[in-house]
């Protein structure tokens, strides 16, 4: 059961919040370009990679999806603050299902981290890159599809929290692993077995691995996509119902 | 405790009945078999220090908490079962804030409006008007961060009544104001029964704010003590003390044994007379042996005496010291911290 006034609240408070604190833009924005130019140029030199795709072509998706990454579970782990400073109060007991409560967060989490990575997105031509319209309808897609998964998985692990001293450790042991787990500054077929093993239960890994096939279709090779396009897709459309699913059990908990 | 009924649980009237309620954290049990009912459009006190279990009280009525044993039910549905229902019937103002201090005095009313599905015609209507009895309407469109803690205070009470609850629960509204706010909030919140047509469930643990109270029920460690109306609660230490002093003392004590049956002695150069009626009690005396008496003055007991003779401890020090204060902080902010 959903209720969309809920939603749409719940929704419109987070936008709110996310245009007035423009500090929090500036810095998820700054992060990926960091990477992008600063690593990702760096690295170019060092990593010889034939006739294909450069080296910071190649983590062009792996930096997509490390803002997709960031923003969802920044946005998700709000959860612990308002549960610190007593809104979450002000939510539970409110006539409406918990259910309404985690689409609410984990349609914000999408819609914020998507306008970023359309940010990001469109420094393609800087990299020499050249995407269709088409490409970009499927990108955007995928990103949010790969939002909504992340910024549902970033509500159970918030259901978990209830202290911003935890905030650090989810950042530390779970967001930073998942980033370098993923595929996103080295192909999972280039890993060894066993950081091959934790890339597959990482559904980070095939949202950038949709994005390696949307940006660089052409690409084969040990740079080119990891997956099939389609298994990608479906994994992560099933890690969205999945979390989501998951975010609702955990949030129907009473103590 | 003795002479004080406990209501009955099962009259239609009721709109909070609460049975043998128990709410175990582990091994301690914050609620300890407790029964109550509330009369529709009344003011309820639950009274008590710290940790006797009033908010964890107000959490299982909420639906937020569910209960170890025992029933709980608002307006007809039961709290832990029904619990969809119960939260269309509530309005809560909590302990610790819950507002927005990231948005508007406007923008929490709107939110709140939304949450509980307020109808468009109704919901500006609604905000601006809770907007007007909050007395924010000039500040309405700034940040709840830069407001003072009376202003947060009104403002939760005007949202909690945005989609006219049966019930508003007040979990300790004073908590942390100014004499002369408390004093505003107080008027503000007797008024609410008549004008909104709603039953509030307050706790507090200042005894002369338990006065505006219909009926106080007081709780410690997790069970209920005593209840009923506040006069009759204060019959529990014996009614009111007359002191007198007069020309002779000691033929006074002798005259008035005599002639009213009442029990007086003497000590420190004043008479000091117990009794239930105290403004009947002093025109009588006045009367008998009124040339010779020199100063006359009554006490009424406060709700601080029941507490000291119900549990032999002060429910708040009045004069704490300094130590108190600052454990009292600790106490507080660890209330805060510990809970989500
Ligand atoms: N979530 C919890 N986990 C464990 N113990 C709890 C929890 N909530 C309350 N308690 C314990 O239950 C008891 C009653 O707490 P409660 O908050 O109901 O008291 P209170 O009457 O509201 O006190 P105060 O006047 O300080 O607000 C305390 O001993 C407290 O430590
Ligand atoms: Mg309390």
């Amino acid at each position: 059961m959903i209720e969309a006034n809920a939603v749409y609240v719940i929704v419109m408070r987070e936008l709110k919040k996310f245009v007035r604190e423009r500090s929090r833009l500036v810095s998820t924005i700054a992060r990926p370009l960091v990477w992008l130019f600063l690593v990702g140029g760096g690295m170019s030199r060092l990593v010889p990679t034939g006739r294909g795709v450069s080296y910071m072509q190649f983590i062009f998706p792996g930096i997509l999806g490390m803002t997709i990454l960031f923003s969802s579970i920044f946005s998700s782990i709000s959860i612990i603050w308002d549960k610190e400073f007593g809104f979450m109060k002000e939510i539970l007991v409110a006539p409406i299902s918990r259910f309404s409560v985690v689409v609410g967060k984990a349609t914000s989490g999408m819609l914020l981290s998507t306008i970023q990575s359309v940010i990001i997105l469109a420094f393609f031509p800087v990299l020499g890159l050249s995407i269709g319209p088409l490409q970009i309808v499927g990108i955007v897609f995928v990103c949010a599809v790969l939002a909504f998964a992340l910024s549902s998985f970033g509500i159970v692990l918030a259901s978990f929290y209830d202290s911003y001293e935890s905030f650090s450790v989810i950042m530390n042991f779970i967001v930073m692993p998942m980033f370098f787990l993923s595929g996103a500054m080295y192909p999972v077929k280039l890993m060894p077995p066993v950081l091959r093993y934790f890339t597959k239960v990482n559904p980070l890994t095939f949202g950038v691995d949709a994005l390696k096939h949307l940006i660089y279709p052409l690409e084969k090779g040990p740079m080119s996509a990891d997956f099939p396009f389609v298994i990608d897709v479906l994994i992560i459309l099933a890690a969205s119902l999945f979390f989501v699913t998951l975010g609702g059990k955990a949030f129907e908990r009473k103590g | 405790m003795q002479h004080i009924a406990f209501f009955l649980v099962n009259s239609s009237m009721q709109i909070i009945a609460v049975r043998n309620l128990v709410k175990k954290f582990g091994q301690i049990a914050a609620v300890d078999g407790i029964s109550f009912g509330v009369e529709e459009n009344t003011i309820f006190g639950f009274l008590g220090p710290n940790g006797a279990g009033k908010t964890t009280t107000i959490s299982i009525l909420c639906t937020l908490l569910a209960p170890t044993s025992g029933t709980a039910s608002l307006n007809g549905h039961d709290c832990h079962a029904e619990s969809a229902l119960v939260r269309r019937s509530i309005g809560i103002v909590f302990q610790d804030s819950s507002l927005d201090k990231d948005l508007t005095a406007r923008e929490n009313l709107l939110f709140h409006a939304y949450l509980y599905d307020v109808g468009k015609s109704e919901r500006k209507k609604r905000v601006e008007d809770a907007l007007a009895f909050a007395e924010l309407t000039d500040r309405a469109d700034n940040l709840v961060k830069t407001f003072s803690g009376g202003m947060k205070r009104r403002l939760e009470v005007a949202r909690g009544l945005i989609h006219r609850p049966k019930v508003l629960f007040l979990d300790e509204p004073t908590l942390g104001l100014d004499p002369q706010s408390r004093a505003n909030l107080w008027e503000f919140i007797t008024d609410l029964p008549k004008k909104h047509n709603v039953t509030i469930f307050m706790t507090t643990h200042y005894m002369e704010e338990a006065e505006v109270c219909d009926r106080i029920a007081v709780i410690d460690k997790g069970k209920i003590i005593a209840s009923g109306t506040p006069a009759e609660l204060k019959k529990i230490v014996g009614g009111d003390v007359i002191y007198l002093k007069t020309t002779d003392n000691r033929k006074a004590v002798e005259e008035i044994r005599e002639l009213f049956g009442a029990e007086a002695s003497e000590k420190d150069g004043e008479i000091f007379i117990s009794t239930l009626r105290g403004e009947a009690c002093i025109p009588a005396i006045i009367r008998e042996i009124g040339e010779r008496v020199l100063s006359v003055r009554m006490q009424r007991p406060t709700l601080n005496d029941v507490f000291l003779k119900l549990t032999g401890k002060e429910i708040r020090e009045e004069n704490a010291s300094a130590g108190d204060d600052i454990k009292e902080a600790v106490r507080s902010y660890r209330r805060r911290h510990d809970r989500g």
